[in-house]
């Protein structure tokens, strides 16, 4: 169909609506007991997204995966997958495939087997099945190790028998359960742009659970973030970095600095906000539907503050402080520093040359400061 | 074109239903196959046990007599004879019976754990390779004949047995000691044959005991046998509630052991019942003697539940 | 601490010397020439000649290892199917019924469990019919009922140990619960069945009681008879007997270990 590769190449079918969504969730709701654990959660995926369930331990992100895959049933609501209704379908008769977190691969059978097994399963011929996991271990690039069993396999190479697996039966969706949490930095690294390639060439959808941000923000197309059962913020991934819409998601993801402060000034192209902490007055740029007097918060990202020696001599979005503690990182450097208010602000600046002389260091007196539209302002 | 999609998922909801009727069949077929013969061979059995011990001992085949008559106009009549229980009350045959299983159930615990405690210590705390040597040694025994093994201890105790042979021999004793047919050759008989089944469980909980909580222990000034009698002690109570049980409970209905190293003064419930059975034919008799112990292992069967549970909870 | 106090040792061994002293004395008067078993008197086999020929000791072995092999087999597949239903299976009525079941039997004394059956089976005759006087067929179900109490044991703590996830795999890729069973829980549980099942032929060769209230006239197991000639005395063709059996066990358990133990590597 015309839409294959059309998320691969760029377009955005959750903005354009020019599409009716794959999977359809409305208000699932699971409880075991009395414990809650997802909550009315109500998510359009589209076809061919690779779409990412992020939360931390315990927010419900695997049970809404495994009410998807047919192994716990919905205590309320419905999920619909390519217009089908997945009520009463069984977990073996739905078009959904998972990757295990522990890749679950049969330890009893070989890699050739264990791929060919959901083939067999749907009455394909020995021969024809043989045929397609051979294709299967190429694309993985686990050929060589077709007869072997997994207990003879690394942990990157166990990944790809149980990616392989789940993808042979082409099916509508692929679920994936912290797909990259055994493997270590350097392998994770290099495996997040293989499943990205194998996706986009095979065109199927992907919902990964994943409680790694960075994971979830180098892979998706789209980020759900969970906690607590719900769903608090669905975007694209810059939009939930650049955007986030609570103090929660802020700092759910990468790193922020918060202020806390009041609206002074609340005017239709610009809002200021009196900020004890920062003993100055924040100006942002754009308006904010508040009242006066409002409590607001203010929200920017380490990577958006200047540090300087000089004062840059601004009326509003300079703050003055002491270097706490320097983080050296190599490509960048992590600054602690502590506003006369007792504050601690977190500042990253990328190291552009290889020896500055004039370099900031322990207890020097600095200036922060930031553009007008750096941060983002959060009622919540 | 709505007709054929109509065609579709009418077949579709049809196939589905049966294959969710065919699917509960199977589920319940697994449940009750089991469940059933369990039922029908362990459950209901003891509701005829339970059933005959109320009725009469009568010249028949079989010999006990009908709970339930006919009278005319039509009613049945439920007779219950609680004869069997009070002959049991008042013969104090029984009531000794039941009081000296007791005491050799308990005795006979008592003194496996002693031995066995020591034994399951050191294996729990050997090497891997020495405990699995060691372990297989324990278990080796418990797949020979364990009628037979009692039997060698007969060669052992009687009065021309091995042990009167050696200490005559080497001129300890002029008289042979009277060993067979006491209460004596009833402990080492039991002793002898639950061995196995209070060392495993007390190893299996030793075993999982964590090294570096003895070590705390003996970093914060306490010697080894404090360590032993503070720590590893009440951390194994489990072990040795579950080993204790699995003693208790199956020694108290022992026959084999008094029939065959007992004597005429040893006294166990599981050897009167087999009397009461086999030579005076009183079925009813029986049946209440079966009742009444039943009920008297209720307590030490709940207390072994609660020590299973206690250790699968503490092991998760 | 890997060193044990000399007390510990001490015990240990004096505990393995008890257990071992009494299999040892069977073995050595086995092949005592005297028929005053615990006299020495010198080096003879022929007590095993004599067991060979004894027509009343071979026929009552053969029933007996019939009936194991029998009970055995059934005490697996029941054991198996509770065990599987226990752990897997969520809820169900009954669940509460045959968990406390199918754990009775292991501490029940025997006597209870032979004198409930034996009355189990003449009420039944006298009902239904059937079964017809008691014999091999009332032995081999009063087996498999307490035997399949240790399979489940057995089996129950394998499938605890075993990752679910395989299951639920094989589930996502398209296999119906039947299949599943087969193909992935069924191999992995496998040593399980295995010692089940020789746990159950163990325990049904060498059970005294249960086979005596529910046999009938015709059907001597083998216990049954030992029993009956050792009530009258020690006689050394039974020492015989039991050396064959001990010497057979030592061998298996033998065999097992070393199967067992490449896997390990």
């Amino acid at each position: 169909m015309d839409s294959q590769k059309k998320i691969a190449n760029g377009a955005k079918p959750w903005i354009e609506q020019s599409e009716k969504p794959f999977i359809r969730i409305s208000n699932l709701t699971k409880k075991f007991g009395d414990f809650t654990a997802v909550d009315r959660v109500c998510l359009d995926i589209y076809r061919e997204e690779l779409f990412c369930l992020l939360g931390g331990s315990g927010c419900g992100k695997s049970t809404l995966l495994r009410m998807l895959a047919g192994f716990e049933t919905p205590s309320d609501g419905h999920i619909e997958i390519d217009g089908q209704d997945m009520a009463n379908v069984p977990a073996f008769a739905r078009p959904t495939n998972m990757m295990f977190q522990s890749y679950a691969l049969f330890p009893h059978m070989s890699v050739e087997k264990n791929v060919a097994y959901g083939l067999l399963r749907d009455g394909v011929s020995k021969s024809e099945a043989a045929e397609q996991v051979a294709d299967m271990l190429k694309l993985v690039q686990l050929s060589d190790f077709a007869k072997r069993r997994p207990d003879q396999l690394s942990g990157g190479q166990r990944q790809r028998v149980a990616l392989a697996r789940s993808l042979i039966k082409r099916p509508k969706l692929l679920l994936l359960d912290e797909p990259l949490g055994a493997l270590d930095k350097k392998l994770r690294e290099e495996t997040q742009f293989e499943l990205i390639n194998i996706q986009e060439s095979l065109g199927v959808t992907f919902i990964v659970v994943t409680h790694d941000q960075e994971e979830a923000m180098t892979l998706s197309t789209r980020i759900g973030v969970m906690d607590q059962g719900e769903i608090v913020q669905v975007g694209e991934p810059h939009e939930i970095y650049e955007f986030p819409l609570s103090i929660f998601i802020a700092d759910f993801i990468g790193s922020v600095n918060i202020f806390m402060g009041r609206v002074s000034d609340d005017a239709t192209n610009y809002v200021r906000i009196h900020c004890r902490e920062a003993d100055c007055d924040i100006h942002v740029s754009h308006g904010v539907s508040c009242t006066q007097n409002q409590k607001l918060w203010f929200a920017i990202r380490p990577e958006k503050l200047t540090i300087t020696r000089e004062n840059p001599r601004g009326k509003y979005n300079v703050v003055k402080g002491i270097v706490d503690e320097i983080a050296y990182r190599g490509n960048l450097s992590i600054f602690r520093i502590k506003l006369a208010s007792g504050k601690m602000l977190r500042v990253t600046k990328s190291n552009r040359s290889r020896r500055d002389e004039d370099a900031i260091s322990w207890d020097d007196n600095v200036y922060i400061s930031w553009d007008d539209t750096a941060g983002i302002v959060l009622v919540q | 074109m709505s007709f054929s999609a109509n065609k579709a998922t009418f077949g579709t909801l049809i196939k589905r239903t049966l294959v969710k009727r065919i699917r509960f069949r199977g589920r319940s077929l697994v449940i009750g196959i089991p469940l059933w013969w369990l039922i029908v061979f362990f459950l209901i059995p003891f509701v005829v046990v339970a059933k005959i011990s109320f009725s009469e001992a009568i010249i028949a085949r079989p010999p006990y007599s009908s709970l339930l008559e006919w009278k005319e106009g039509g009613f049945l009549l439920l007779k219950l004879h609680f004869s069997n229980y009070l002959y049991l009350l008042e013969d104090s045959l029984y009531i000794s019976a039941y009081w000296s299983s007791i005491k050799v159930a308990f005795f006979s615990t008592l003194i496996a754990l002693l031995v066995a405690y020591p034994m399951a210590y050191y294996i729990a705390r050997s090497t891997e390779r020495r405990r699995n040597i060691l372990l297989m040694l324990i278990i080796l025994p418990f797949w020979t004949s364990f009628l037979l093994r009692v039997y060698a201890w007969i060669g052992i105790l009687k009065t021309h047995g091995i042990i009167n042979n050696i200490l005559m021999s080497l001129g300890i004793t002029s008289e042979p000691l009277v060993m067979m047919q006491t209460n004596f050759a009833v402990y080492v008989g039991i002793v002898y044959t639950y061995l196995p089944f209070m060392i495993l469980p007390l190893y299996t909980n030793l075993v999982k005991l964590d090294n570096s909580l003895l070590e705390a222990s003996a970093d914060l000034g306490a010697n080894p046998l404090t360590t032993f009698f503070k720590i590893t002690l009440p951390l194994s109570v489990p072990g040795i509630i579950a080993g204790s049980m699995l003693v208790f409970i199956p020694v108290v209905g022992e026959f084999v052991i008094p029939a065959l190293l007992g004597g005429p003064d040893t006294l166990m419930i599981g050897k009167v019942l087999w009397d009461e059975f086999f030579s005076n034919r009183d079925w009813p008799v029986a049946s209440a003697v079966a009742i009444v112990m039943l009920v008297l292992l209720v307590i030490p069967v709940m207390l072994l539940r609660n020590a299973q549970n206690a250790s699968r909870a503490a092991s998760t | 601490m890997k060193k044990s106090s000399w007390f510990v040792a001490t015990a240990t061994v004096l505990g393995f010397a008890f257990l071992y002293i009494p299999i040892l004395s069977l073995i050595i008067f086995s092949f005592n020439k005297s028929r005053l078993v615990t006299v020495w008197a010198g080096f003879s086999t022929q007590w095993y000649g004599k067991l060979f020929a004894d027509p009343q000791i071979l026929g009552a072995a053969w029933i007996s290892l019939k009936i194991a092999f029998i009970s055995a087999s059934l005490a697996v597949v029941l054991g198996t199917l509770a065990a599987l239903v226990l752990v897997r299976f969520r809820r169900f009525h009954g669940k509460n019924l045959l968990g406390a079941m199918i754990i009775a039997p292991l501490v029940m004394p025997d006597v209870i469990i032979g004198l409930s059956l034996l009355l189990l089976f003449v009420a039944m005759e006298a009902m239904f019919g059937w079964p017809a006087g008691r014999g091999l067929t009332t032995i081999i179900i009063a087996h498999t009922t307490f035997c399949m109490a240790y399979v489940a044991v057995v089996v129950q703590s394998r499938l605890v140990d075993m990752d679910e996830s395989l299951e639920e795999a094989a589930l996502d890729l398209g296999a119906k619960p039947a299949r599943v069973f087969f193909d992935v829980t069924l191999p992995l549980i496998s040593p399980a069945l295995v010692s089940g099942w020789l746990l159950s032929f163990t325990l049904s060769l060498d059970d005294l009681v249960i086979a005596s209230f529910t046999s009938g006239p015709g059907a001597s197991t083998l216990p049954m008879v030992i029993f009956s000639k050792v009530r009258l005395g020690v006689s050394p063709d039974i020492n015989a007997l039991a050396t064959i059996i001990i010497v057979m066990v030592a061998i298996g358990v033998l065999l097992a270990a070393t199967w067992m133990k490449p896997k390990r590597v």
